[in-house]
């Protein structure tokens, strides 16, 4: 009977499909045979835009940008303090305005051509043309005439505070005292020579597409080159012989692996396909401390997850409510129930330990406390509190703290508000625009210093969003910048962080830790604030 | 049936004009554009930005000269031997990518589509092959244990989503029993899963649709008519039943391989395929206006062909049709 | 006297008749799987508009307990956050019929139409409305999502609008291919000899003669429009925090899938029941609307 034969010959079709596959054998997914001694397979997030540290923005670039470029001076795998890069020493004059820094003898590029001082100059001079639009090139607006010259307002670089004394030493004279200044060029790529002369050979310099980025063409002076981009797939990078200390590189290669979804990333890591993930998913978090503690990674991160209030919006405009809110959010518990990553919970702005410095400030009083601003402020109980919206960009994580928080605020003060989910871009816009009540937000500190997280609230600064405007603030601010030690400059921050504290423009919720798995044989990895772990030390055991 | 072809390549002119200068307007009334960023953009350098892009140009001279580049200015179609490049080809320019500066959307599509075809293809394949056995079956044996059985294993194919079927056999062929990468497009292996998950989902939607349209088929009278003369069943449903049946399934299957061929989001994120299916969903989510505008002109081609190509095997399935 | 009554009454019931609609309710009934089907769509919907009622709430957080396995105080279970599956389940399966429902009647009646005319119509008629179908299908719809929030706010209606303008296409392109397919049939060349305006011969011979795909392809898309508005509110359309559907508790579901295997389980055999017996339903429905069939 035709119709039985019909059946019997798909099931069978079906088990074939599934039988003849062939036993797999998943580790050697990223080579062939065995696995080669020292190559580390990296999940690294989202796609690369680009590999042009003037043209880029984001983590998942700074990752590989550490490996291919190398700054004047770097960071140290255990604190990220500087110490010396391409630069083997340097000299700040007495007022702190002029830093001149003397480059390693016998420095070359990775096609071999000698790395000078006036490479760097060449380099400045690229990201601060107007028309490159680069995105970071205020980080060197520290220096004289940078960021004139980068408005378009000044026409001569050599005006500008750069300069290549000789092949071997570099002069920058800065604008005013930045006492952070060696902090940014250790950990931001920004501050990286770019291999200018190569960089011409393919189109105009101030172009973004010119595609010198791509395996065989990009050139640079970190401890890797790169040697294969297959997007979306899998990016390569391999030992540079031409490092000036390429004998101390304990790397034969490292593999980045695009993984922009954590349960598929997680996957991975588990069939041995990656040696370091990006994130773990949240509900893997109590899995793996409790099967595999070895595996888990959890380390502090220099950021701060808050919630944003537009401050001309009633009730928001009420420092009191804002302050109740801050309080009655039950933050221990959203940590250890919720989060689950050993975060901490955050009384304050800045970040307890950063750089030496730990703000005294800190919401305190609780619930109680809450309840009785409230009231002062009109509400008692919540009663006749209008309902606020607060937005979130779509994610699990945002989703889940923010329903969480939405619970407590009803529980513990009788206020109900309206969450509204977004598309990243439409947040972000709603955001710029000021379009909004209340919203999620989080701050990653670019470079280490508590300076990153105050500037922020000044009255101009783009960051700001909160439409809050504080003339005392701004004056202390400039204040600290001006300081002429680093307990004065300290001390100014506490001012600003109880500022910050008592009138709670933003809500600070807790400092983010990273979350992630790693293969116990990856050694010579420290956790850093930054999350940044200069390549060269790491190695697989 | 040229004539009929012609009359409908005639058309795809204005049709692929309307959609081009559709998407081009749509994207710039959404709030955030390219460089919105979570860190606030100085006035300065946005404006710079702006003007390499010139996007500060007034809307009807951006369209217009992104049009010019579209335009096929010459014709070298010898340029195929060195890859799917468009530009050199046929002067077909689809500018550089927003998100991604350092690659031009005709490189992307060409890198990209390839996968996504290869996906696509034997997904399809693997659809056609479970899901018209299985309606075909349900039909001509309806109402007995083997159509509830074959409608069950259809229907179990809808209710799975991708998202949780994809998991699964992830955790259950990759982890627990090794068989596979879990993720990946490295060699052939890493075909089967993602192919089989997405195959499976159109594979259900096939089937239903082949033994629906069976079903109305197998009760016209020149059915009748063929059982009585004493054909046997195979020949009746082969011969006669299967032209009519499968209309709905060809229908459905137009945009449907449109759909497949161009990759599926969900998959894509799953198993971590370099294919174009994300591309589709991830460039409107950053905005980046070159890189939708060339997805959805490739996305449009495929439906227009497609379409015409169903609008012809309809035809050929069924003989009272003509081309009109 | 009595005698010869009953042979009046006997020819009357006879020439009374019965509707085809009366024909079709009678068969539906006899089939026992799609009464099935049926019953349990019935209950379903039943339980997920007065269920909450009496259940527990479903926003009610216990942190302390977060992610549990079924139990005697929550049957099938508990989020990350706590809160019972169950009646997070009856709740999401509000917003999920609702807009299944809604949305897959809105793409119905479009796409049914649209796709008739055309079919029916034919030549130039059919070419431009195939065209305008082909421009849509092309339309990123993300793009289109997002400007329709833009201009119109976001509230539920929306959903309905944007879910409905993706999926009536394939419903019109699978119309308008039977249409075409049946336009030739004799019964179909009688209305026109008999002078039947168009409208009516598409709306009263056409559009009931394709009833067998329609039901199908209905059936299909439901689910679908369930998963699509999963996929929405991933834009911001669709249901807010806390509240859920169907869709949305598949996906959390899936995320959990290894660790609290009930998420994923509990709803996704509801949903899966929904779609099972919608289907036995359709089927019972498009067998019991055959005029052809070869049952009586």
């Amino acid at each position: 009977m035709p119709a039985r034969r019909l059946l019997i010959l798909t099931l069978s079709a079906g088990l074939a499909l599934a039988g003849g596959c062939a036993r797999h054998d998943g580790a050697a997914a990223a080579g062939p045979g065995g696995r080669p001694a020292q190559v580390l397979r990296f999940g690294n997030g989202s796609e690369p835009q680009d590999l042009d540290p003037q043209a880029v923005t984001g983590v998942p670039e700074l990752n590989i940008i550490d490996s291919l470029f190398e700054g004047l001076v770097t960071g140290d795998p255990h604190d990220l303090h500087p110490v010396p890069g391409l630069a083997e020493s340097w000299d700040i004059s007495a007022d702190g305005l002029v830093y001149t820094f003397h480059l390693r003898g016998g420095l070359r590029w990775s096609n071999g051509d000698p790395l000078t001082a006036d490479d760097f100059v060449q380099s400045y001079k690229r990201i601060l043309t107007p028309s490159l639009g680069s995105e970071y090139s205020y980080l060197l607006w520290f220096v004289a005439g940078a960021a004139d010259y980068n408005a378009g307002r000044l026409s001569d670089f050599s005006k500008v505070g750069f300069e290549a004394v000789d092949d071997r030493t570099l002069r920058v004279s800065l604008r005013s005292p930045t006492p952070f200044l060696l902090k940014i060029i250790a950990t931001h790529y920004s501050w990286d020579a770019v291999p200018v002369k190569v960089l011409a050979r393919y189109g105009p310099l101030d172009h973004k597409d010119t595609g010198w980025t791509k395996p065989g063409r990009l050139v640079g002076s970190g401890p890797f080159m790169l040697k294969e981009w297959t997007p979306n797939q899998r990016i390569t990078v391999v030992r540079n012989p031409f490092y000036w200390d390429a004998a101390n590189v304990r790397l034969d290669a490292i593999e980045y692996y695009p993984t922009d979804n954590g349960p598929t990333e997680e996957r991975m890591f588990r069939t041995g396909q990656l040696d370091v993930t990006s994130t773990l998913p949240l509900p893997k978090t109590d899995v793996y401390r409790r099967d595999h503690p070895g595996e888990l990674q959890i380390e502090p991160y220099l950021g701060l997850y808050f919630y944003r209030c537009n401050v001309t919006r009633p009730p928001l405009n009420d420092k009191r409510v804002r302050r109740a809110l801050a309080l009655a959010i039950d933050r221990e518990r959203l940590v250890k129930d919720v989060l689950r990553g050993d975060q901490m919970p955050a009384f304050a702005v800045s970040y307890p330990g950063d750089s030496g410095y730990t703000p005294e400030a800190r919401l305190s009083g609780g619930v109680p406390e809450a309840r009785r601003l409230l009231a002062e402020a009109g509400y008692p109980g919540g009663r006749g509190f209008p309902t606020i919206e607060l937005l979130y960009n779509t994610s699990d994580n945002h989703r889940l703290i923010a329903e969480a928080i939405q619970a407590m605020w009803r529980t513990n003060l009788g206020v109900d508000i309206r969450l509204t989910n977004e598309e990243w871009k439409v947040y972000l816009d709603a955001q710029h625009t000021q379009n909004f009540q209340m919203q999620r937000a989080g701050w990653i500190a670019d470079y280490l210093d508590p300076h990153v997280f105050l500037e922020i609230w000044e009255t101009r600064n783009g960051n700001n969003d909160t439409l809050w405007s504080n003339p005392e603030y701004d004056r202390v601010l400039h204040l600290a910048l001006n300081a002429r030690s680093e307990a004065e400059r300290y001390a100014d921050y506490q001012r600003l962080d109880a500022i910050l504290v008592d009138e709670c423009p933003v809500i600070p919720i807790y400092y983010y830790t990273r979350v992630f798995a790693m293969n116990p044989r990856v050694a010579g990895w420290w956790p850093t604030l930054l999350d940044i772990h200069p390549w060269k030390y790491v190695y697989l055991r | 049936m040229l004539r009929f072809i012609s009359h409908r390549l005639l058309q795809a002119f204005p049709v692929m004009f309307i959609i081009i200068t559709g998407t081009f307007f749509m994207q710039r009334f959404v709030p955030g554009g390219p460089f919105t960023a979570e860190k606030a953009v100085t006035p300065e350098v946005l404006r710079n930005l702006n003007a390499y892009y010139h996007l500060d140009d007034p809307l009807w001279k951006q369209y217009r000269d992104y049009l010019w580049d579209l335009c096929p200015k010459a014709f070298h179609p010898s340029a195929f031997e060195r890859g799917l490049d468009l530009k050199e080809a046929f002067g077909i320019d689809f500018r550089p990518s927003f998100k991604y500066p350092n690659r031009t959307v005709n490189e992307i599509i060409a890198e990209k589509l390839p996968v996504s075809l290869e996906l696509g293809s034997y997904s399809l394949l693997i659809a056609l092959a479970l899901g018209l056995p299985l309606g075909v079956l349900a039909a001509i044996r309806r109402n007995t244990w083997i159509d509830y059985v074959c409608s069950a294993a259809a229907m179990t194919g809808i209710c799975i989503p991708t998202f949780v079927l994809g998991p699964i056999l992830v955790l259950v062929c990759a982890i627990h029993m090794g068989w596979f990468n879990a993720s990946g497009w490295y060699g052939p292996i890493d075909r089967v899963l993602p192919c089989l998950t997405l195959g499976s989902v159109y594979a259900a939607y096939v089937a239903r649709l082949a033994r629906g349209g069976l079903l109305e088929v197998l009760n016209q009278d020149f059915i009748r008519t063929a059982r009585a003369k004493g054909a046997s069943e195979a020949r009746v449903i082969f011969r006669h039943a299967l032209r009519g049946g499968l209309l709905p399934v060809v229908s459905f299957l137009g945009p449907a391989t449109a759909g497949i061929l161009t990759g599926s989001f969900v998959i894509e994120t799953i198993f971590q395929i370099p294919g174009l299916g994300r591309e589709f969903v991830n460039s409107a989510f950053n905005r980046d206006y070159t890189l939708v505008l060339g997805t959805v002109i490739l996305y449009a081609a495929l439906i227009i062909g497609l379409n015409l190509v169903v609008d012809v095997v309809q035809v050929a399935l069924n003989p009272k049709l003509k081309f009109e | 006297m009595n005698a010869e009554l009953k042979p009046a009454t006997a020819v009357e019931a006879q020439e009374r008749g019965r509707s085809p609609w009366h024909d079709a309710w009678r068969r539906l009934r006899r089939n026992r799987l799609a009464v099935f089907g049926g019953i349990v769509v019935v209950t379903l919907l039943v339980l997920c508009v007065f269920g909450p009622i009496f259940s527990q709430s479903f926003r009610d957080q216990n942190l302390d307990l977060g992610s549990t396995p079924p139990s005697r105080a929550h049957w099938l279970g508990t989020d990350t956050l706590g809160r019972d599956l169950f009646s997070r389940i009856l709740y999401g399966g509000r917003i999920s019929m609702m807009v299944g429902i809604t949305a897959t009647l809105v793409a119905l009646v479009i796409g049914v139409s649209y796709g008739a005319i055309a079919g029916f119509a034919g030549g130039k008629t059919d070419a431009v409305m195939m065209r305008i179908v082909d421009i849509m299908y092309a339309l990123p719809f993300v793009i289109f999502v997002i400007l329709l929030m833009v201009l119109f706010g976001r509230n539920i209606v929306l959903l309905f609008v944007a879910i409905g303008a993706v999926e009536w296409l394939t419903m019109a392109r699978i119309v308008r291919g039977q249409a075409m397919s049946i336009k030739h049939m004799d019964y179909i060349e009688a209305a026109r000899a008999l002078g039947f305006s168009r409208r009516r011969i598409i709306f009263r011979h056409v559009i009931p003669n394709l009833m067998g795909p329609i039901i199908v392809y209905t059936t299909l898309t439901i689910p679908a429009v369930m998963l699509l508005e999963a996929f929405l509110s991933f834009l911001g359309l669709g249901v807010q925090p806390p509240m859920s559907s169907w869709g949305v508790l598949i996906k959390d579901g899936a995320d959990n899938m290894e660790e609290s295997w009930w998420l994923l389980v509990f709803p996704g055999t509801v949903f899966s029941l929904t779609l099972f017996s919608l289907n036995f339903l359709g089927d019972g429905l498009r067998d019991a609307l055959d005029v052809r069939s070869s049952k009586d």
